[in-house]
């Protein structure tokens, strides 16, 4: 369906191709993963489907790209409208229109479709991706989930023969993430379509995929998906389980791995292996009592009361839209909060107590260097030049001091926020979703950075939609829903015992409370 | 009427019967009777009435040209008169047909406002009037302490007697100016400002999509604005230097964040309506654009020397016959605004791009902008009558007491009628706000 020949993308002043001499053959009707490290080429290289790279990015392109026969390398994006759709990283930025039926009737209308016509696929389209009651709701009101839906069905309605996403749930919780994936591959075995996806999150993604593509400094290899990844240097955990385990075939689904690991997990049974004792607080830490956040009629957060101990991470889960974002600003005392009273040890809080990593993280960010962003954090906090640059080099290694903040990778940007923050010596840290955007590397290196400051005896709570990575961090787990506090343990219990937020691990095992490859592999040495 | 009489009597004659006998012996009953030809017609005539009257009914938005022509009828007859009851009239039909006949769209909240502003602009009127006086009269109401300014200012007082005339003056000016406001602001609660782009001939379909991305990029800007001005509240130090240093960089804290953020958006927008075909459709074949090219620059050369006639004024009227006299600038006017018109048809020619659900422009539309002129006639007609002076009430030498002519109410209740004689707003389904 699509090939690539010989395609080199270099973008200006960098020495480094980003993609050296590619060819690839994507075949007709497949759901290909684009798989990679951060900053590897996935976007770059989806780019090139559809034409966007370089004419929006920059940058220089060579070698040919051909879809179904014809040469379509010199094409403008919008001549191959209804041949290729793109839905990009952020729904909401790439939305034209208000409501959700003029998004849909937008790209019809370029290619001039008959108006009858138009009608019916917009019906199609609405049941097919069964968003028929959001039809007249205002863009802007969806949630996440619906947006990234209606995002596919106003491509989906120009007919095009290839869809391509850049990270479809990347900022999905992980129910709604599971429901975009699988309506990716239901359109894929219903309606033939070819799908190219780039994707972080490879475990939901794996078991649907019929190729994997994987990118690597520059250069591209693509297979079968057991083939490729038992190579990839990015892997799901339930795969990294299987090699690790020297199981063949590789598993992919649940499934696969139960089977697989069925003898062991019988002894197991039996036999139950000694897991790591639980971290002890080390001191009462963060407790939030009562707090309510409500903006106008809308109550965020209903009377919750967080506890979080200090030399302890904690991890505040629930849906997307479910308070947790509001709770943790109206704990860190920038957010609006209504009623609630915020205790350190015991002690109320003071600004510059607990400290607040935000979503998007570069919005704290906003001068031309790291090493003034810097120099700012150690005046601001009055500490002695160099505090904040000694904070960042123990988090991360090599971040070039005269770089612009905004072109940092994800991971140093968020080390970067962090040290900024830390200068100032907070008794709680608080991050919301900060693994957005994060490779398993990435994640790996997070979850270092923020046991250290555990150890270091601070209060760590993160809001998070990641499971695999609160496996990996986090001591306890708060649940939220609708604005308040429903469970609260430690995270083995809460992992294991919810259908969510199971790792793949924990599934595998289950009923054997193991939660991560780590975990499995410690259990096994020592039986 | 006809048609149903009979169906009672059959019914009545039925007596108890199961429900599901009952329709085809009803039907054998009136086979048996045949009506008289002329009872026929007319009950088939009173059938497609009522069917036709269903289907006109049925919930719908109006053309958003339809609203806003309704409204500029009602503001150009507000606009001729200050007679404080047609004034409220007006306010009063133009804010019945917006409660009556608005959809649930954000847009339509907007109308609140708009009261707001008009009221305030009433009130401002009035104070005003009290601070500074002015159009007095004997009817003293109360007396201000007056504020002595010096002799430079001669000529304004602030404060002192405060009459009833000079407060009628800027409580006729203040309804005027309010009415306007608030009719203004029916027209953009009944067809937003977006649905009116959208009605744009082809030939401005670009631009008509530029301002409605402008419109929906605005409150992302205030949203990312907001988020980014929290956020630098977590890097403020405890002791606030209140320098000038200080204060420019809590600005540059705001603004770099926010246009690096309008920037990214920007242009995944660009990418995403680009990968959506956006711009695509041909211009039309070379000879529409030459031709649209050729009748705009006739256009462009028409106005110029209009309007370089209205400051000199040195071009003749001409003569037609004996009885027509036409002015040269008129006609170059009439001339510049038809070539414009016809440029705009012609490089929308050939344009293969298509509109999803058009509005459409029928009866109920032809009637509100009847309804919405009615106003404007009533008050010509009022105006060319012995009820002249009604338009304008006297307030000095003499305090006339408002009176208002039939036809002005006549005509304050047809602009009332789109509350009831267009199809009502759309429904929306049960989250359409939330």
């Amino acid at each position: 369906m699509i090939t690539l020949d010989g395609v080199t993308v270099r973008y200006a002043d960098s020495p480094v191709a980003v993609l050296d001499d590619v060819t690839l053959h994507i075949p007709e009707g497949d759901l290909a993963l684009v798989a990679g490290q951060t900053g590897s080429g996935k976007s770059t290289l989806l780019g090139c489907l559809t034409n966007l790279v370089p004419r929006f990015t920059g940058g220089h392109r060579t070698g040919r790209v051909v879809l179904d026969g014809t040469d379509i390398t010199s094409a403008a994006p919008r001549e191959l409208a209804d041949l290729i759709g793109y839905v990009g990283q952020n729904p909401l930025a790439g939305f034209v229109t208000d409501t959700v039926e003029s998004e849909l009737a937008f790209g019809m209308e370029q290619l001039g479709v008959d108006p009858s016509r138009m009608r019916v696929r917009v019906e199609e389209v609405l049941d097919l991706l069964g968003i028929t009651d959001l039809r007249r709701r205002a863009l802007r009101t969806l949630s996440g989930g619906q947006q990234q839906r209606v995002a596919i069905a106003s491509v989906l309605t120009a007919r095009p023969r290839v869809l391509v996403l850049d990270e479809p749930t990347s900022a999905l919780d992980p129910v709604a993430a599971e429901d975009v994936v699988s309506l990716l591959s239901r359109l894929v075995h219903d309606l033939g379509l070819t799908v190219v996806m780039a994707e972080h999150r490879m475990e939901r993604v794996v078991e649907f995929c019929d190729r994997v593509i994987l990118v690597s400094r520059g250069s591209v290899r693509s297979g079968e998906p057991r083939e490729m990844l038992s190579v990839s240097p990015v892997a799901p955990p339930l795969v990294e389980l299987g090699r690790r385990s020297g199981w063949s075939p590789l598993p992919l689904t649940i499934r696969d791995g139960r089977r697989t690991a069925r003898a062991e997990r019988t002894a197991w049974r039996e036999h139950p292996p000694v897991l790591g004792t639980l971290a002890a607080a080390t001191g009462e830490g963060l407790v939030a009592d009562g707090v309510v956040v409500s903006y106008g009629s809308l109550v965020a957060v209903r009377g919750a009361t967080l506890t979080a101990g200090a030399g302890l991470v904690t991890a505040l889960v629930g849906r997307n839209g479910c308070g947790k974002s509001s709770l943790l600003w109206a704990v860190q005392g920038s957010g609006s909060r209504k009623a609630g009273r915020i205790t350190i040890d015991g002690m109320p809080a003071v600004p510059g107590d607990v400290a607040l990593v935000p979503q998007t993280a570069s919005d704290v960010l906003y001068l031309p260097t790291v090493a003034e962003e810097l120099a700012l954090a150690d005046a601001d906090a009055d500490r002695s030049a160099g505090s904040a640059g000694r904070i960042l080099d123990e988090l991360v290694d090599g971040v070039e001091r005269d770089q612009h903040p905004r072109d940092l990778s994800e991971g140093q940007k968020l080390a970067l926020v962090l040290a900024v923050q830390l200068v100032r010596e907070p008794r709680v840290v608080l991050l919301d979703e900060p693994t957005r955007g994060l490779d398993y590397a990435g994640k790996a290196a997070l979850t270092r950075i923020l046991r250290g400051q555990a150890d270091a005896g601070r209060t760590v709570v993160i809001a998070t939609h990641d499971a695999e990575f609160v496996a990996a961090t986090c001591d306890r787990v708060v649940v939220m829903a609708e604005g308040e506090i429903v469970d609260d343990g430690p995270a083995r219990d809460i992992i294991t015992s919810s259908a969510m937020l199971a790792t793949q691990c924990a599934r595998v095992y289950a009923p054997v409370e193991l939660l991560t490859v780590a975990e499995v592999l410690t259990a096994r040495a020592a039986s | 009427m006809v048609h149903r009489t009979v169906d009672r009597a059959s019914t009545i004659g039925l007596g108890e019967g199961s429900d599901e006998g009952s329709a085809p012996r009803r039907r054998e009953n009136l086979l048996a009777r045949p009506r008289p030809p002329k009872v026929a017609a007319v009950s088939s005539a009173v059938a497609s009435v009522r069917s036709g009257w269903a289907v006109y009914r049925l919930p719908r938005s109006l053309h958003p040209v339809a609203w806003w022509l309704w409204a500029l009828g009602i503001m150009t007859a507000a606009s001729l008169t200050t007679n404080p009851l047609v004034e409220g009239l007006l306010l009063a039909a133009a804010t019945f047909v917006v409660v009556s006949r608005r959809d649930d769209g954000p847009w339509a909240r907007s109308f609140r406002l708009y009261a707001i502003l008009g009221a305030a602009v009433f009130v401002v009127r009035i104070l005003y009037r009290i601070v500074f006086g002015g159009g007095d009269g004997d009817h003293v109401l109360f007396t201000l302490p007056r504020i002595p300014l010096p002799s430079v200012v001669a000529g304004v007082r602030l404060l002192g007697p405060v009459s009833l005339e000079s407060i009628l003056y800027g409580a006729y000016d203040g309804l005027q100016l309010g009415t306007i406001i608030v009719v203004v602001g029916a027209a953009n609660s009944l067809a937003s400002p977006r649905r009116l782009l959208r009605s744009l001939p082809a030939a401005l379909y670009e631009i008509g999509t530029v301002l409605v991305v402008a419109v929906t990029v605005f409150p992302q800007l205030a949203e990312s604005a907001a988020r980014v001005a929290r956020a630098r509240r977590l890097r403020q130090s405890s002791a606030q230097a209140r320098s000038w240093r200080e204060r420019s960089r809590l600005v540059r804290g705001l603004v770099v964040p926010v246009l690096a953020d309008a920037l990214d958006s920007a242009i995944s927008l660009a990418a995403s309506m680009d990968a959506r075909g956006f711009g695509r459709a041909p211009a039309g074949s070379r000879r529409h654009r030459v031709m649209a090219a050729l009748t705009a620059f006739a256009s462009v050369g028409c106005l110029m020397v209009f309007a370089y006639d209205l400051v000199s004024g040195t071009l003749p009227s001409v003569a037609l016959g004996s009885v027509v006299t036409v002015h040269l600038r008129d006609a170059l006017l009439v001339a510049g605004v038809l070539a414009a018109l016809l440029s705009i048809r012609l490089s929308g020619h050939g344009v293969r791009r298509s509109r999803y659900r058009p509005d459409r422009w029928l009866l109920p539309e032809l009637l509100t902008v009847a309804c919405g002129f009615a106003p404007v006639a009533a008050v010509a007609a009022v105006g060319a009558g012995p009820d002249a002076a009604a338009l304008s009430p006297a307030i000095l030498p003499t305090l006339d007491i408002p009176t208002l002519p039939l036809p002005l109410l006549v005509a304050a209740v047809v602009a009332l009628l789109p509350s009831a004689i267009t199809p009502p707003a759309p429904v929306a389904t049960s989250e359409a706000t939330a």
